[in-house]
């Protein structure tokens, strides 16, 4: 079989990525650092069984499932924990390749409430390349016990994206979640969020490359996230960006799902 | 300009701005980042008790403390055994009945409806002989070894386990997070060896694949706790005999983790050469298991498992080795025509050739091997009833001249001879190079083949058996 | 307060402000990600039965780190 007409733009990028879905079943990722809670998050949400275990790296492998909310289907996708988006390893290459070139059309980004602080790195680093981020709050139960308080409303004004908490584990916040998932993805919701402000050098170095990016890659990826890679030299960054973004291997990998 | 080129260029140009400043302007950006999540975490989480008792670091200072890190860690594997040993007695030996009382009366079925003896022995006394030898002994301890494991994992001890052992595999050359993949190798070696991905150097993560297998996964437990029962606790009375069982296979495991740290060892300094690569690993709060939970869940996935298994290999294998052994050339059957022509080798590793048979015919899944054994001896003698240990010591030992050596070095080949083929199609898999995975096969069974003559050839030397 | 030293070299218990990393590529990419940038406090939480690795608490998680890549970070202790 050869290419349809279809197979380009965002419905290629996924045959890249290879999901079993439905034509318009939306996708969601959800990503976040190691051990917070995603693949527990995953299950509670799709009934599936993906392993889960109190220990960092457990999940690393893709794993795909679905939940229906009010009569929709949703498409999930369980990732890799990572610290961030620099990937070093295997299991955390899944994580940014996925979120990166995918283009899903939600990121849950699944947070440790007990250390909010470092989880919002990641947190911080995913808003860069989508607008459509969804922070979830999760181990609130945990935190509770620890006698922290976490202010989801002050966090989400702060970030300027939805922020819910959940305790995956029991299922406390779930709907919650649901819903603002389905909002965001419908367009109810459209997240705006406050980007990193860097130092001046920095920025003014990212003005000069922004809209060469743009005139180089297109309006598929966020050229200010890909100008502030190429300023920081991530040059495995830039190979899988040539990877996933130059036609010519779009045309083989789709050949390849498609054959 | 293709998006190729135009990346280069840009790439380049980026360099231009930034100079020779470049790591400073990356500094500068991962600084801004963790600042602006500072100050917004600073805002947002306030904590309404300041002093608190913390749990996590009084475990930890027990559980990684100088004198008593080590002797816990070997406890709490011991007592995961124990538990094992002890605990899946009972169920066998039930299921056992139970599936031989369903063969009984297969048997008189096939009687009745007159059907003939080649029918009925390839479909009972082989295909579902098979099945159910693979589920009375393989899978109790298989269930229970993974429930205790799955809690163990759930409450967050496995990355302590990696912090105590890190050192010595830095000194072996290879990554602390070996210890996490072999953890996994417990459970099966080819989950082990996907979890290598956590490993982020290439050279560490591929000393960490060839090693699995010295990790004797859920599949070959059963025949340690099997043969260790038989042979070490046999002699002594009952209510001693799990703890010196457990001691076994605890040296066995031990044995196992030695001989993986040697070959990473060698590897590191022959094959693999390089510099150890920088680890970090995050020792995460301990948590509550949901017990219930873990335990009827991870009995069920067990079950499930392994009876999905013994359906697709189980069953089919107990087949073949009903043809085999029924099929005659001259008056020997091919079984023993071809044990026969291992039995030279297999005698100079302290086997025989229907041991070493077991093994190879055991190639797609570890858990057949000790049944197809069994299935073996047992279609070239008269039938019997096999419901409990003590008839499984008389097949083996007055049967078949099993002394406590041939125990031994059965249970060595089977810590180390080649992978079952799921892990080593899952190596394949990961290492997309054919090189490494006929070397995953070749290194564990070399060093199997080598430790089981050696010990064979001294213990006969010295005159300890016969 | 010009006294730094490598975090490696800190006893069991004690508070650090982290001034330098002299690691390179990937090991001060891995450092830069769990946290440790300038300015940031680290405390010094256990050491393995055997000594190395040793365990920081660095942003509100225990992390170990291996000596030699703990020797990397330049502190000031506190
Ligand atoms: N108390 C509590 N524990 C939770 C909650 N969510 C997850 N856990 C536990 O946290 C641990 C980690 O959960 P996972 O779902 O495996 O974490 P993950 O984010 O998928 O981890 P990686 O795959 O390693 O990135 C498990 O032991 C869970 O049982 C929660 O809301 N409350
Ligand atoms: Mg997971």
């Amino acid at each position: 079989m050869g290419l349809t007409s279809q197979s380009t733009g965002r419905s290629t990028t996924r045959e890249i990525f290879n999901i079993k879905r439905n034509n318009n079943e939306p996708v969601i990722a959800l990503a976040g650092n190691p051990n917070t809670g995603k693949s527990t998050l995953f299950n509670a949400l799709t009934g599936l069984r993906q392993h889960t275990g109190n220990w960092p790296g457990k999940t690393v492998l893709r794993a795909e499932g679905s939940f229906i909310h009010n009569g929709r289907r949703y498409t999930l996708i369980d990732l890799p924990g990572t610290y961030s988006l620099l990937a070093n390893s295997a299991d955390e290459e899944v994580a940014r390749d996925f979120i990166c070139f995918a283009k899903p059309d939600a990121t849950v980004v699944v947070v440790d409430a007990t250390c909010l602080e470092r989880n919002l790195n990641l947190v911080l680093q995913v808003m860069e390349i989508t607008s459509k981020v969804i922070v979830c709050v999760n181990l609130i139960d945990e935190a509770r016990r620890k006698k922290l308080r976490v202010d989801a409303d002050k966090l989400s004004k702060k970030l300027g994206v939805p922020v819910i908490t959940t305790a995956a584990r029991s299922g406390e916040g779930l709907p919650r979640l649901m819903d603002v998932i389905s909002d965001v993805v419908w367009g109810r919701l459209t997240p705006k969020p406050k980007l990193v402000r860097y130092t001046g050098e920095v920025e003014e170095a990212i003005a000069r490359l922004e809209p060469k990016v743009r005139a180089a890659v297109g309006d598929g990826i966020n050229a200010r996230w890909v100008a502030l890679r190429l300023l920081d030299g991530d040059t495995k960054l830039v190979q899988a960006m040539e990877k996933f973004l130059s036609e010519k291997e779009i045309v083989r990998v789709a050949q390849e799902v498609l054959a | 300009m293709s998006t190729e080129a135009a990346l280069d260029s840009l790439m380049e140009e980026a360099r231009s701005i930034t100079g020779s400043s470049q790591s400073k302007v990356r500094d500068s950006i991962v600084n801004s980042i963790y600042q602006t999540a500072e100050n917004i975490a600073s805002d947002v989480v306030s904590c309404t008790s300041p002093k608190r008792t913390d749990w996590d670091r009084k475990i930890d200072n027990i559980l990684t403390s100088r004198v008593w890190g080590f002797p816990i860690m070997f406890g709490v594997l011991a007592v995961v055994f124990w538990v094992t040993i002890a605990g899946a007695n009972v169920p066998s030996s039930m299921l056992a009945a139970g599936l031989f009382w369903i063969e009984d009366r297969l048997t008189g079925f096939f009687m009745a409806m007159h059907a003939p003896a080649w029918f009925y022995g390839f479909l009972v006394l082989g295909v579902y002989r098979g099945l159910a030898w693979v589920v009375s002994v393989m899978l109790p301890p298989m269930a229970i070894f993974f429930s205790m494991f799955t809690l163990l994992e759930d409450l967050g001890y496995l990355p302590r386990v990696a912090f105590n052992l890190d050192r010595f595999f830095k000194k072996a050359g290879a990554h602390g997070k070996q210890a996490l993949t072999m953890s996994m190798g417990f459970g099966c070696n080819a989950a082990g060896i996907i979890a290598c991905r956590i490993i982020e150097s290439p050279r560490e993560r591929l000393i960490a694949t060839l090693t699995n297998n010295f990790v004797p996964c859920n599949g070959r437990f059963p025949t340690l706790i099997a043969l260790a029962s038989i042979f070490v606790a046999g002699s002594v009375s009952l209510s001693f005999s799990s703890a010196l069982a457990t001691l076994a296979v605890a040296g066995l495991v031990a044995f196992g983790i030695a001989v993986t740290l040697f070959v990473s060892w060698t590897l590191s300094k022959t094959l693999l050469r390089g510099e150890p690569s920088s680890f970090t690993l995050e020792l995460p709060p301990y948590r509550k298991p949901l017990v219930g939970q873990v335990l009827i869940r991870s009995v069920l996935d067990r079950t499930i498992f392994v009876l999905g298994r013994a359906v697709v290999i189980a069953a089919p294998a107990g087949g073949l080795v009903w043809i085999l052994a029924n099929t005659m050339v001259g008056d020997a059957s091919v079984l023993s025509i071809v044990a026969g022509w291992l039995d030279p080798m297999a005698r100079f590793m302290g086997l025989d050739g229907f041991i070493l048979l077991a093994f190879i015919l055991g190639l797609p899944a570890n858990e057949i091997v000790f049944p197809i054994l069994i299935m073996s001896y047992v279609s070239g003698g008269t039938l019997m009833e096999l419901d409990s240990l003590a008839d499984l010591r008389y097949l083996l030992v007055d049967q078949h001249g099993w002394t406590w050596l041939t125990a031994l070095c059965t249970l060595v080949f089977s810590l180390c001879h080649w992978p079952c083929g799921t892990t080593l199609f899952t190596i394949q898999r990961e290492q997309k190079n054919w090189r490494w995975t006929v070397l995953a096969a070749l290194i564990p069974t070399t060093a199997g083949v080598v430790a089981c003559i050696m010990l064979n050839n001294l213990v006969c030397a010295l005159g300890l058996v016969y | 307060m010009n006294n730094t030293v490598s975090l490696g070299c800190l006893t069991n218990g004690s508070f650090a402000l982290v001034t330098e990393l002299v690691a390179e590529g990937l090991t001060r990419r891995r450092l830069l990600d769990l946290g440790l940038v300038p300015g940031t406090k680290v405390e010094v939480i256990r050491r393995s039965p055997v000594g190395d690795p040793i365990a920081f608490g660095i942003r509100g998680a225990v992390i170990a780190l291996r000596k030699e890549v703990a020797n990397k970070v330049l502190v000031n202790p506190l």
